[in-house]
């Protein structure tokens, strides 16, 4: 049987022991009525072998395409010893630390990652991870409105220039506890949050105004701006970032005069496979004064009996097993297994490695565009500084340019027409660390060829 | 006898004491590259991150991952948890270089087979639910919960029904349930079991009305038993207007027996990491499909997998305009749900119902051993369902031995603890879950040390309140750990 142990001398032996004479005896406590009909919609089980096969036949089937497309999900270069750590059984088949002396090392990973996220976000305090960074926006929205007490109106402030899909998330997330989000547009010539906008809420009650590092466009916003005037206006400061360009990038501890109030993000440019959506990670960290609003597993390091160091969650009146209906959030299993994976890939590649990463991604981005605007019916969006992705206008229908890209082995880009029809035709493209000037002249012939046109000189 | 033999892996250091300024991992980064950013944007000083080599930092998380109990290396009988094995295949499937690989909005032409994968999966559930529809994009059972709890809210406001803003829910339930219903906004109404672990009936008949927006249940229920009346709270509950949901936490008892939908169930999520076996990972990545009948098909969260003749594709807010919307930056946990395919088809048609037995029986099992040998069930009257919960309240009272002093003793035997204090109504409680991966021998050698520590209560209850004795720690300071709050590692002054 799979994965099932028994032999038939077990099994008699056992029902001897319970004292019923088959297995169908113990579940007489079921009435017969609900008892279900054979599963006759599940196919017949097949072997290790032979779904081997079946999984192998369907990645070949879809291939591995040259990839330009960033739009909150990044392809890095993971070193090998990343996950041939972290599919260790020891760490992999573990649970949630809950018996802390028989969890020590998920537990000093913990310990160690929440030091280096509070340090890479310029930080106190970081938590134990939460499920992805557009769910960690809305956990961090919730979080706001606990924080900032002056504050009765449950308003946030959303930038348009906020990734598109956190935004549907945060709503459908947040929606339910009647916070409200008011848009706020973004200036058409330099894709920034646009100051004038935001200026328009001011001396109203604002809970607290969110601010995404480099925006979904990749442009760099004025951050110390922004956070400067939501404090000005008893707001908290959100602060979205990507990991990796933290590296380059001020932190959002350090942004205007104060520094921002809470930091969440994608956690998955750090060691996580791009794996057709997950699992990734949020991260999220704050300041001391706020600890207890924040949502998720904590973990501290402390004493036992013999008076020697050790770890342990901590701060666990904040939980649903605790305060159930009172808790900050009903989060429970979170993403720990990327965790440790973002903790080790960050130990090997380290602060050095870290920068390389992120020039090399906003050199190649840099590079990518402007191979591709040198083809006539391309040009790029804004002219603001970006990090590593930039959004392209071009001549025609996105859509139909993609399918043809991808006939030719590319996945070329995002289609954001949908997300900010008033730009028009706009693709988003990225390039990191992983694409070689081959790669970018491969994508710009190809993007030459699907549009029709000869490049210039 | 000395069981005190602490490793020396117990003494590991932080990754910042082994940090040396200048020391890097040139093989694993690219080479420098200039990158423009403005000056006034600019970090200043650079984060703190360890200077090591490969080695160090590869030796150091294999010496912290054996600190750790876990499945591949110890029985973890974790009530409600269901820690069962996590068969190697289904990972090394899951992580084909292609799946990897593939960004999550790379064109679905390019994905049909990744698809086809979510769409089997999504059918699968369907059937062995007795469900009408399904979406994967829940990343854990918590987040399941929330889009059950929000389809109930936006299928009463749908209507009209405005007023429905109570659930509710049984004072064993998970905390997850009661707090999903705050996080959707609802009312919490608690209420309790009888004294065989049924829901009270009249106290359900007392609190059901018109401001019913549901009840939240899990069956078999958090006391390790079968809620009998199931039945009796359908009729009351959507007589009421109210929806019934069902907490998949428990699945694994009846896989293959009883169909949530069957029972009457409107909404229900599934723990992939517990009943399909995919691995916990520390805390997480789980996986928390959910599954609804006809009348939530509308409210579904997206994106689901759709089809179109030969060709599968995703369905967003075009297809789904009442959907909840979206719970996730892509497609949930997608690298989970693989796994759990995989073992579905592993396991198969006849495999399905196996699962449901043998856990059953592994359960009654070690409740037999466990009542020969004196323990005491919470429930004497009831059959185990796939968990039980002893009650050490006896072993407290003339011994002064807790549950939690048994729990941690039985780390020194090598058992990882059952789950302690949960449901908080049974006092001294240990919640046991074997699972039906486990083999006779590991259920008797785990009775045989419950037995020997039952008899070390009543020789030397000391023995216990210093347990563990044989691990990288002894028991930690909690009080200490939240009063004087240590969160990160901070260079020595």
């Amino acid at each position: 049987m799979a994965f099932i142990p028994h032999t038939d001398d077990d099994v008699r032996q056992m029902l001897a022991t319970i004292g019923v004479e088959r297995i169908e005896d113990l579940f007489d406590e079921i009435p017969p009525a609900l008892r279900a009909a054979p599963l006759t919609g599940i196919p017949p089980a097949a072997s290790e072998m032979e779904i081997g096969r079946l999984m192998s036949e369907r990645a070949a089937r879809d291939g591995r395409p040259l990839s330009f497309i960033g739009a909150g999900a990044y392809e890095h270069h993971i070193p090998a010893a990343v996950w041939a750590i972290v599919t260790r059984g020891e760490i992999y088949s573990a649970y949630t630390p809950y018996q802390a002396e028989a969890s020590q090392g998920t537990l000093q990973t913990i310990y160690e990652y929440q030091t280096m996220l509070a340090s890479l976000t310029g930080m106190e305090v970081s938590n134990a991870s939460l499920y992805d960074g557009a769910s960690g926006l809305a956990e961090a929205c919730l979080m706001a409105v606990r924080a900032n007490r002056r504050s009765k109106s449950l308003r946030i402030l959303m930038p348009r220039a906020v990734n598109p899909t956190y935004r549907k998330c945060v709503q459908a997330i947040a929606g339910n506890q009647n916070l409200r989000f008011e848009e706020i547009g973004f200036d058409p010539a330099s894709g920034q949050t646009a100051f004038d906008a935001v200026e328009r809420h001011a001396g109203s009650d604002v809970t607290a105004i969110v601010i995404q590092q480099p925006n979904f466009f990749g442009t760099l916003e004025d951050v110390d701006r922004l956070t400067d005037w939501g404090h000005k206006q008893g707001a908290l400061v959100i602060a979205v970032v990507n990991p990796t360009s933290l590296a380059l990038l001020k932190p959002p501890g350090e942004w205007g005069e104060r520094g921002v109030d809470i930091v969440v993000g994608e956690g998955q440019p750090l060691g996580v496979p791009l794996a057709a959506g997950g699992p990734y990670f949020g991260f999220m960290t704050t300041r001391m004064e706020h600890v207890r609003q924040m949502p998720g597993r904590i973990v501290g390091r402390t004493l036992d009996l013999d008076g020697r160091p050790g770890f342990t969650l901590t701060l666990q009146a904040r939980e649903q097993h605790i305060r159930r209906g009172k808790a900050t959030s009903n989060i429970c299993t979170n993403q720990g297994l990327l965790m440790s994976a973002a903790t080790i890939y960050l130990a090997i590649v380290g602060p050095e490695g870290l920068e390389r990463v992120a020039s090399a991604s906003m050199a190649r981005t840099a590079e990518l565009v402007a191979a591709l605007t040198k083809i006539k019916g391309v040009r790029e969006a804004f002219t603001t500084p970006r990090f590593h992705e930039a959004l392209l206008k071009l001549d025609r229908p996105v859509g139909p340019v993609l399918d043809e890209l991808a006939r030719h082995g590319i996945a070329g880009g995002y289609d954001a027409s949908a997300d900010f029809p008033e730009l028009g035709p706009t693709l988003l493209v990225c390039a990191t660390e992983t694409k070689t000037s081959g790669d970018i002249a491969t994508y710009a012939a190809a993007l030459g060829t699907v549009l029709g046109t000869a490049r210039a000189a | 006898m000395n069981d005190t033999n602490l490793t020396a892996a117990a003494r590991e250091p932080t990754i910042f004491d082994l940090s040396r300024s200048g020391r890097k991992a040139t093989a694993q980064m690219p080479p420098p590259m200039v990158a423009h950013v403005p000056p006034e944007l600019r970090r200043r000083r650079r984060p703190l991150l360890p200077e090591v080599s490969e080695l160090q930092a590869v030796r150091h998380y294999t010496r912290l991952s054996q600190l750790n109990f876990s499945i591949d290396t110890e029985f973890y009988p974790l009530g409600s948890c269901t820690m069962k094995y996590n068969p190697r295949g289904c990972n090394q499937y899951a992580m084909l270089p292609e799946f990897l690989g593939r960004h999550p909005l790379a064109p679905v032409a390019l994905g049909q087979g990744v698809l086809a994968c979510f769409h089997e999966l999504q059918e699968m559930l369907k059937e062995v639910t007795g469900m009408q529809g399904v979406s994967l994009t829940p990343m854990a059972g918590a987040q399941g919960e929330f889009a059950g709890v929000a389809m109930i809210r936006a299928y009463h406001r749908a209507r009209g029904d405005l007023a429905r803003n109570e659930v509710i829910v049984p004072e064993a339930a998970h905390g997850t349930n009661p707090a999903t219903a705050s996080m959707c906004g609802m009312k919490v109404i608690e209420i309790p079991c009888n004294a065989e672990g049924d829901v009270d009936l009249d106290a359900l008949r007392h609190v059901v009305g018109p401001n019913t927006a549901g009840i939240m249940l899990t069956n078999p229920s958090t006391l390790g038993v079968f809620e009998r009346t199931i039945a009796e709270i359908e009729t009351l509950v959507h007589g009421a207007g109210g929806l019934l949901y069902y907490d998949g936490a428990n699945l694994n008892a009846i896989l293959g027996k009883v169909r949530p939908g069957d029972m009457g169930f409107d909404v229900i999520h599934m723990n992939l990491h517990k009943t399909f076996s995919t691995p916990h990972g520390g805390g997480g990545p789980g996986a928390g499909a959910v599954g609804v009948g006809a009348r939530l098909l509308p409210y579904l969260p997206i994106p689901i997998v759709g089809r179109d003749g030969d060709a599968y594709r995703w369905l967003d807010e075009r297809d789904l305009p009442a959907s909840i919307g979206r719970l996730s930056g892509f497609m949930g946990n997608a690298g989970v749900l693989l796994r759990a395919y995989i073992y579905m088809r592993m396991v198969g048609r006849d495999g399905m119902q196996r699962i449901g037995e043998y856990a059953t029986l592994n359960a009654n099992y070690l409740l037999a051993r466990f009542r020969q040998a004196g323990f005491e069930p919470a429930y004497p009257t009831r059959r185990a369902t796939h968990e039980f919960i002893l009650t050490m309240k006896r072993e407290a009272r003339e011994h002064g031995a807790t549950a939690m002093d048994f729990a941690k003793r039985l780390l020194d035997f090598g058992y990882h603890a059952p789950t302690t204090y949960f449901p908080l109504l049974v006092p001294e409680c240990l919640l046991i879950e074997p699972t039906e991966t486990e083999a006779k021998e590991t259920l008797d050698g785990f009775a045989d040390a419950m037995i020997a520590i039952q008899r070390e209560a009543a020789e030397d209850v000391g023995r216990l309140k210093g347990a563990p004795y044989s691990l990288p720690v002894r028991r930690l300071d909690d009080v200490r750990a939240a009063k004087h709050l240590d969160l990160t590692w901070k260079p020595a002054a």
